[in-house]
């Protein structure tokens, strides 16, 4: 298409028929697979895989700010910690924060602190942390996707999640969701999140080369994207209360001077057949 | 940055004047503060500018030495850009490590310049592999009333568009100017509430829910964002933003050139 001449010649990162290196369409996504409630300490938990990238994040609080003068008395603070294993990336990063990693915690707390609840919380701390074990381009917009789920396991009030996914150019093409090569090589790259339900967009940055029109399509791309994200992402909560049911089911639930329930409930319970109904045991 | 506190009275005040289509400084919406640039201030740095942007005021010193390149650009000079926000500046700011909000101006500042290709890098490599240009982009903030992000990527701009590279005093030949070839323009709005203002002041981000920073080149494309803040946008918000941004690039371009 146009000026793609700085990229080696032999890395082709996408053909004539549209195809990429690793074989998706320009507006295929990696393969994802989420799930919450992964840690047993935190408040909160989600692990992502997307593509590459492996990402847990884990929610403490709302907890009593520290330092206390760090404490807003009209809310709660959304602090994230981005954070990258020094294995992760193929050469070892230097532990502890860069100023990468700064800006990109800056960055996701802004987005999270746009759908908690914040008031209903003054002077407590809400601590997301992000630990990328194995990265592969896209981690700010696979850690924001799990930190959202993650504070939805806490129980954290929301308005609703953050959905999260960049969008580039590779061979002058635009691309929905880059991948480690695509991003070294291409010529631009977007991410963005957005809050499904309102449409509002609260995380975004740039960089690279596009034209206005090309942002208005990778603009496009992501939006599109996110909805499927969002999904992903619900399912992974259900899936947690599921999980959570049947091991209700294992134990007999007690009353509240030991004994067991009465055995006629317990196969109540049992007679339920999950698999069918799972979406009513939630609700 | 946002930490001072701000009475519901000037709230209320800033809301309802930008809600008019009017502003604290008697600006309208879509209109940057006047915007001064005086290089050559430093004469010890390779290249510097201070830049007034309304009240905001920002020193900007380009010092360059000899280094070796990184790894996986053997054919390229190394840049590398840092902001201090110093208590002479502002009430807010504190002595100490550089803040989140330091970090972020840098880096936002950096990533103009570098991803419109400003420079030519390849052009600053003496030995591939071996030696290459080092160039430190130093951005220190001498007051503060709003939008560090422009003031610094002015700044920046105009203290490279008049760098002479110290090839003598290094002995690696005779001194020449930096090779500048791109002309990216940075240029931040605001959110309040539900109304846009771009180049906000100190009063204006003090109250602000998002900011948006879109730096275009010379040819309206596109070279860099940035969204920050606890609030959101519209994707016709981003929209018409990226369109001002455009504009008010060619009108600042030209200040920015020697």
């Amino acid at each position: 298409m146009e000026d793609i001449e700085h990229i080696p010649k032999a890395l082709k990162l996408i053909d004539e028929r549209g195809i990429r290196l690793d074989g998706r369409r320009s507006d295929e996504l990696r393969p994802i697979r989420m799930e919450a409630g992964v840690l047993r300490r935190a408040d909160g938990s989600s692990y992502v895989e997307w593509g590459g990238n492996k990402i847990l994040a884990a929610v403490y609080g709302p907890r009593e700010a520290h330092p206390r003068h760090l404490q807003d008395p009209t809310r709660a603070l959304v602090q994230c910690r981005y954070n990258m294993a020094p294995f992760s990336v193929s050469d070892r990063k230097r532990p502890g924060p860069d100023r990468r990693s700064v800006e990109i915690s800056k960055v996701i707390s802004e987005a999270l602190a746009s759908v908690v609840m914040v008031e209903q919380f003054p002077r407590t701390s809400i601590d997301i942390f992000i630990e990328v074990l194995q990265a592969d381009a896209g981690t700010r917009c696979a850690g924001l996707t799990a930190a959202s789920v993650a504070l939805a396991d806490a129980g954290v009030p929301m308005l609703d999640l953050v959905a999260s996914c960049a969008s580039g150019k590779i061979g002058g093409v635009v691309c929905l969701d880059l991948n480690k090569e695509e991003d070294n090589f291409g010529e631009a790259d977007c991410p963005m999140a957005i809050v499904p339900r309102t449409g509002q967009i609260v995380l975004l940055q740039m960089d690279g080369h596009m034209t206005y029109d090309e942002f208005q399509k990778a603009m496009e791309l992501s939006m599109d994207a996110t909805r499927r994200i969002y999904e992903m992402q619900r399912d992974a909560l259900r899936r947690r209360y599921v999980v959570a049911m049947e091991e209700v089911l294992k134990e007999p639930p007690r009353g509240p001077t030991g004994e067991a329930a009465g055995p006629e409930r317990l196969e109540d319970l049992e007679a339920a057949d999950l698999a069918d109904s799972d979406r009513e045991v939630i609700r | 940055m946002s930490s001072e506190l701000v009475s519901e009275l000037m709230r209320d005040y800033i809301y309802r004047l930008v809600s008019s289509g009017r502003r604290s400084d008697g600006r309208s919406l879509d209109e940057p503060r006047k915007l001064t640039v005086e290089t050559g201030f430093a004469k010890t740095a390779e290249g510097s500018a201070r830049v007034k942007l309304g009240h905001t005021e920002v020193l900007v010193g380009i010092k360059m030495s000899t280094g070796e390149p990184y790894p996986d650009t053997p054919n390229s000079g190394v840049m590398s850009t840092s902001a201090e926000l110093i208590p002479m500046a502002s009430p807010t700011f504190e002595a100490g490590p550089p803040s989140p909000d330091a970090i972020e101006i840098a880096r936002v500042v950096d990533r103009g310049i570098r991803e419109s290709k400003m420079m030519n890098m390849e052009k600053l490599c003496l030995v591939p592999h071996e030696k290459v240009w080092v160039l430190f982009i130093d951005i220190h903030v001498l007051d503060f009333d709003g939008n560090l992000f422009d003031a610094a990527s002015y700044g920046a701009v105009a203290a490279l568009a008049t760098t002479t590279v110290p090839a003598k005093a290094q002995a690696v030949g005779e001194d020449f100017p930096l090779p500048v070839e791109h002309w990216p323009v940075s240029v931040t709005s605001a959110k309040i509430r539900d109304i846009v203002v771009v180049d906000p002041n100190a009063d204006e981000e003090r109250i602000a829910d998002a900011r948006l920073t879109v730096t275009t080149d010379e040819n309206g494309d596109i070279r860099a964002m940035q969204k920050g803040l606890r609030g959101s946008f519209s994707y016709d918000e981003i929209k018409r933003i990226v369109e001002t941004s455009q504009r008010i690039g060619r009108e600042i371009r030209p200040l920015l050139r020697p």
